[in-house]
C-alpha cells in the first residue's frame, strides 16, 4: 500500500517473552548442558580477547539468547575470535567455545544471520 | 492485603453543585459526548452543573507541547478557579484528562510552593483583575459518572448485553495516563487499579477484558504527534495495544480521555490504510466510545443524537449487538434535519 502518510509505524522495540523464539536456545542447552551452570559472574567477559578491542561481550551473549532476540545476537557472535580464554577461566566450567560455535551454527541454519 | 488498605484508593466525590470546564478537543471529535453529559447530569438526574460559556481552553496542549511556559498555564487556570469562584461554586469538574491532570499538578505545585501562587494571584489580578479561591475538590466527568453509575443503571433502557442470546458484551476499558498516573490518589482505584470505567461496565451488564496491555499508554503524548515526522511512535503504542486486546474479541472499547478515544478510534484506520491490519470481526474495526456515549446509549438516547455518526470506526455493529432502535437514514442528518453529507467511503476497513 502506498504511504503518502508523511510517517509508518515505528517497530515494536519491547522485548515480548511471550512471544519470542526460544527453540535456539532450547537446542544450545541441550547440545552443551554445562551452560546450565552460569552464575552471570562475567569472568568470560572480562578476560575476553575481542573485548579488548571491540564492544562484544559474552554476558551479553547470553543475555540476548536467552531473551530469543536473535537479530542483535548474530552481529554480537560475529565479533569471537574462539580463542577459548573465557573457557579456561570460567568458574563453573562451562565449554564456552562449544556454546559459541553452536549458536553460530544454528543462526546460520535458520538464516537468521 | 488486608481489606482496609483499599480505602487508600478511593476517592471522596460530592454529591452536587458542581462547575464544568469542557475539553477543548472533545467538541470535535466527539461532538455530543460533553452535550448528552450535561443532559444526563442535569434532565436524567437532576443535578446542578454549571455549563459556563466564559472559560477557556486550559492551554494543556501547548503546555504538554513545550510552547506554553508554566507561569502562563497557572495564570489560565487561575481564572477557570476565578469563574467558578465568580459563579458560587467550589467543586471543578473536568471533561478532559489532561486538564484534570493539570489542575491536580497546578494545586499541587501552589501546595508545595506557596509563593508560585502568591505569584499566579497577582499575574491574575494585573492581567484580568479577578480573585479566586482554589476548588474544594477537582474531578473528572467520568468520576460523576461512576459515581451515578448506579442511578443510571435504575434507569436504563438497554444493557450492555446481547438481548438475543444475554451474552455480556466484552469491553476494553482504556483510562487515559493523565487520570491518575501523575497523582494516583486522584483517581478511583489509583494508578495501580483504575476502577472507574470498569465500575460502569459491570454495573450496567458487560464483561471487562483484563488483556496483557491493559495499562498501556495510548502514544498521544502531545508532543510526539504534533510533530508529524514523530507520529510513527504514538500510532506503534496504540497498535501494541490493539494486537493486545483483538485476541479476546472486545465488542467495543471505552475511553474516558479524549486523546486516547481519538487515537484507539482513529489509528485503527491510519493502520488499515498502512498496513492492511484490521482487529475487529469480519475485517471490520472495534468501536470506540467515549464513557457518556457508553451512558447514552444505556440511557436510551439516539445514537446520532450522541454523535456515533462521527466516529471513525462504524458503531453500527454495536448498535446491532446491543439491540439499539436506530434509523439508519437519519445517520447523516444535522440537528436541524438537513443531510449534512458523508464521510467517503473507506474501502480499507468499516
Amino acid at each position: 500500500m502506498a504511504n503518502n502518510w508523511g510517517f509508518g509505524i515505528n517497530e515494536k522495540r519491547s522485548i515480548d517473552l511471550d512471544t519470542n523464539n526460544f527453540d535456539i536456545v532450547r537446542k544450545i542447552l541441550e547440545a552443551e548442558p554445562s551452560f546450565y551452570r552460569c552464575i552471570s559472574c562475567g569472568s568470560c567477559t572480562a578476560t575476553c580477547s575481542a573485548g579488548n578491542i571491540t564492544n562484544f561481550n559474552f554476558r551479553k551473549v547470553h543475555h540476548l539468547l536467552r531473551r530469543g532476540e536473535y537479530q542483535t545476537l548474530s552481529g554480537e557472535i560475529s565479533k569471537c575470535m574462539l580463542c577459548g580464554k573465557c573457557s579456561l577461566v570460567c568458574p563453573r566450567g562451562i565449554n564456552t567455545r562449544n556454546i559459541i560455535l553452536n549458536i553460530n551454527r544454528l543462526i546460520t541454519r535458520q538464516n537468521l544471520r | 492485603m488486608n481489606r482496609y488498605s483499599w480505602e487508600k484508593y478511593q476517592k471522596q466525590i460530592p454529591d452536587d453543585h458542581y462547575y464544568y470546564a469542557r475539553s477543548c478537543i472533545r467538541q470535535n471529535f466527539f461532538p455530543g459526548s460533553e452535550t448528552i453529559f450535561l443532559k444526563i447530569l442535569q434532565e436524567d438526574l437532576g443535578i446542578d452543573i454549571l455549563d459556563d460559556a466564559k472559560h477557556t481552553s486550559c492551554t494543556g496542549i501547548g503546555y504538554h507541547g513545550d510552547i506554553v511556559p508554566l507561569e502562563t498555564i497557572m495564570t489560565v487556570v487561575a481564572r477557570q478557579f476565578a469563574l467558578m469562584t465568580e459563579a458560587g461554586y467550589e467543586h471543578l469538574v473536568s471533561s478532559c484528562i489532561t486538564s484534570f491532570g493539570l489542575y491536580c499538578e497546578i494545586l499541587s505545585l501552589w501546595h508545595h510552593f506557596p509563593e508560585l501562587e502568591e505569584k499566579t494571584r497577582k499575574n491574575l489580578k494585573a492581567a484580568t483583575g479577578r480573585e479566586f479561591k482554589t476548588p474544594k475538590s477537582v474531578i473528572h466527568s467520568s468520576d460523576l459518572i461512576f459515581h451515578f453509575r448506579d442511578r443510571i443503571a435504575q434507569k436504563a433502557k438497554y444493557t450492555l448485553t446481547d438481548p438475543q442470546t444475554g451474552r455480556p458484551l466484552k469491553v476494553v476499558e482504556h483510562i487515559g495516563c493523565h487520570y491518575s498516573k501523575i497523582f494516583p490518589t486522584s483517581g478511583i482505584g489509583g494508578a495501580e487499579f483504575p476502577y472507574v470505567l470498569a465500575g460502569m461496565i459491570e454495573s450496567w451488564g458487560g464483561e471487562v477484558v483484563d488483556y496483557p496491555e491493559r495499562r498501556h499508554c495510548c502514544g498521544f503524548g502531545f508532543r510526539n504527534y504534533i510533530v508529524k515526522a514523530n507520529r510513527g511512535a504514538p500510532v506503534a503504542n496504540s497498535k501494541q495495544k490493539l494486537e493486545s486486546m483483538a485476541p479476546y474479541k472486545p465488542d467495543f472499547i471505552v475511553a474516558n480521555c479524549p486523546g486516547c478515544t481519538m487515537f484507539l478510534d482513529k489509528w485503527q484506520y491510519t493502520i488499515a490504510e498502512l498496513e492492511g491490519t484490521t482487529y475487529g470481526q469480519n475485517g471490520q474495526g472495534i468501536p470506540v466510545l467515549t464513557y457518556e456515549e457508553m451512558a447514552g446509549l444505556v440511557l436510551g438516547y439516539a445514537p446520532w443524537e450522541l454523535g456515533l455518526q462521527m466516529h471513525q470506526i462504524d458503531t453500527e455493529p454495536l448498535l446491532n449487538k446491543m439491540g439499539i432502535d436506530y434509523d439508519s437514514n437519519e445517520k447523516y442528518l444535522g440537528r436541524n434535519g438537513k443531510y449534512m453529507g458523508r464521510p467517503e467511503p473507506c474501502n480499507c476497513i468499516l
